[in-house]
């Protein structure tokens, strides 16, 4: 039995990290990228709100020191939206911006994500904003390197 | 009793639509677009959205285009807005240590995990005038170099790592963080509430009292341990569905300044520190709040209070530039009342001055 239920918990700890990783790059992307995506689904889904579209501030925390205790740096602007699908499934779709748009076009992806039968196509949209975030991160690296600092020691005087 | 005096309203309307005019400026020359001034005057946005306390680039730009580049009233104007809006919540502490980053110096150190990581920077430029930006003349694309890339060490790590710097900083056990925008300010300030107000503070304010801390008027003897310039993961916990989510990014500017040591009977001498962290590429900013906060921990350590930097309440008290040209641009409103009372007493004061006057030069006289 308590392996039946470890195996359960790590299914479960597993859903969180994949849905975690989902909403993470769902805020990432851009409008034009989750409207594209959307208007690419064969079939559209019937959308409720539940929540939203609403912007309002999230207030950003930074660390003392860099790794002490908290404090409140400042607040940024967060749009934010949460839908319900003909079936019951709710989503929750969040972004730094005002783009309240995009927060609904994240909730509906959410959502979709969560049911296996759209799986596969909420991946791909995934994988692709994955995959221009990194392509991003990597140019901006590589230029960050290209202003590193070789040093070089002059040898100066006799021997 | 009190008579109020109306009038001014078409005068007040006809300005606003002039200041309309002089915003926009010559209809001849193309309109400057938000997306313009985000991409193009990126560190006057930057500037705005810190000292506003509100990350977010087009409303800043926005508030910068409102302002004809006025930083303060653009301050002013996104710090208003931010008053309508209400508050979802409090972030996750951001990371600074795990930064996508795209500047980091040291001056502490040559060589270390990361290196030296110049980015985008004004410095060992000659600050002459480049008639090329006259123009719209094409700009290189910059390069770009391959290689593996190594983690960016934190150079308080690495001191840490010999005992030879303080710790991060921590507040006591069950310490909630202070928010300057939810209680009024109270001195003394717990450091949380401290920074907070720093990192809203008015760059000019900030560096002119750093600058004084080097000019000797409460020394420190700082190095700067690294700068780093980049972005981080602002996650936000989710209550309705019990875990944290990333929100997106934002970039900030973190300094670790590093000052002259303190021992006590029970630690041997390390180094001290101070921090200072902006929204937004703020390197002058970060370095001057670093400093002020070292030198407004003077108590701590057990140091003597003698400069104007390390005096929390006028330094925090006068910091925010909002509160601070609220104050002061005031005094240019109809005082008109105040100062028929003030009239009428220095007509006072000069009767019984001239009175005066008359009776000492009868005085002699009487006395003779």
């Amino acid at each position: 039995m308590a392996s039946v239920e470890k195996i359960a918990e790590a299914a479960a700890k597993g859903a969180t990290a994949d849905r975690q990783r989902a909403m993470g790059l769902l805020a990432k992307a851009s409008r034009a990228e989750l409207q594209a995506a959307f208007d690419a689904l064969a079939e559209k889904p019937v959308v409720q709100p539940v929540r939203g579209p609403e912007t309002g501030l999230v207030m950003v925390r930074g660390r003392i020191g860099g790794g002490g205790a908290p404090f409140n740096l400042g607040e940024a602007t967060v749009s934010r939206a949460s839908i319900r699908l003909a079936d019951g499934t709710v989503g929750h779709g969040q972004a730094l911006g005002t783009d309240g748009a995009k927060a609904r076009l994240s909730a509906i992806f959410d959502a979709l994500f969560q049911q296996p039968a759209h799986r596969a196509e909420v991946d791909a949209l995934l994988n692709a904003i994955a995959a221009r975030v990194a392509d991003e991160d990597a140019a901006k690296a590589r230029q960050t390197a290209a202003t590193r600092v070789d040093f070089f020691t002059m040898v100066r005087g006799e021997d | 009793m009190y008579v109020a005096v109306k009038g001014g309203e078409a005068a007040i309307s006809n300005a606003h639509r002039l200041l309309a005019d002089r915003r926009r400026g010559d209809r001849s020359l193309p309109a400057i677009g938000i997306e313009q001034i985000v991409a193009q005057l990126g560190l006057a946005v930057d500037r705005v959205m810190a000292e506003a306390s509100l990350y977010d680039r087009s409303l800043a730009a926005l508030a910068v285009r409102q302002a004809r580049g006025d930083m303060i009233e653009a301050i002013f104007i996104l710090r208003a807005y931010r008053t309508t809006l209400p508050r979802f919540g409090y972030s996750r502490p951001v990371e600074t240590g795990a930064m996508l980053v795209e500047r980091r110096v040291s001056a502490t150190y040559k060589d270390l995990p990361g290196g030296q990581l110049l980015g985008p920077t004004f410095d060992y430029t000659h600050r002459l005038l480049d008639p090329s930006l006259l123009n719209d003349e094409a700009v290189d694309t910059p390069l770009e170099r391959d290689e593996a890339s190594e983690p960016v060490m934190r150079v308080s790590d690495i001191l840490a790592g010999e005992g030879l710097v303080e710790d991060d900083g921590d507040m006591p056990d069950g310490h909630v963080a202070g928010d300057i925008t939810r209680e009024p300010l109270e001195f003394p300030m717990a450091r949380d509430l401290r920074l907070q107000a720093l990192a809203r503070g008015d760059e000019g304010f900030l560096l002119a009292l750093g600058y004084s801390t080097q000019r000797g008027y409460a020394r420190t003897h700082p190095f700067v341990g690294e700068v780093r310039i980049g972005e981080v993961e602002v996650e936000l916990d989710m209550p309705e569905l019990g875990f944290a989510v990333s929100l997106g990014r934002v970039q900030i500017t973190e300094c670790q300044m590093i000052a002259q040591f303190k021992g006590s009977a029970k630690n041997p001498p390390q180094f001290t520190r101070g921090y200072g962290l902006v929204f937004g590429q703020s390197e002058r900013k970060a370095m001057a709040m670093s400093l002020v906060d070292r030198a407004l921990r003077a108590e701590e350590f057990g140091e003597d209070i003698v400069a104007p930097a390390q005096d929390e309440e006028f330094v925090i008290s006068h910091s925010d530039n909002v509160q601070a040209t609220g104050f002061v641009e005031h005094l240019k409103l109809p005082h008109y009342v105040d100062f028929q009372a003030e009239l009428d007493l220095v007509r006072r004061m000069r009767r019984e001055y001239e009175a005066a006057q008359n009776t000492d030069t009868d005085l002699p006289e009487a006395a003779e």
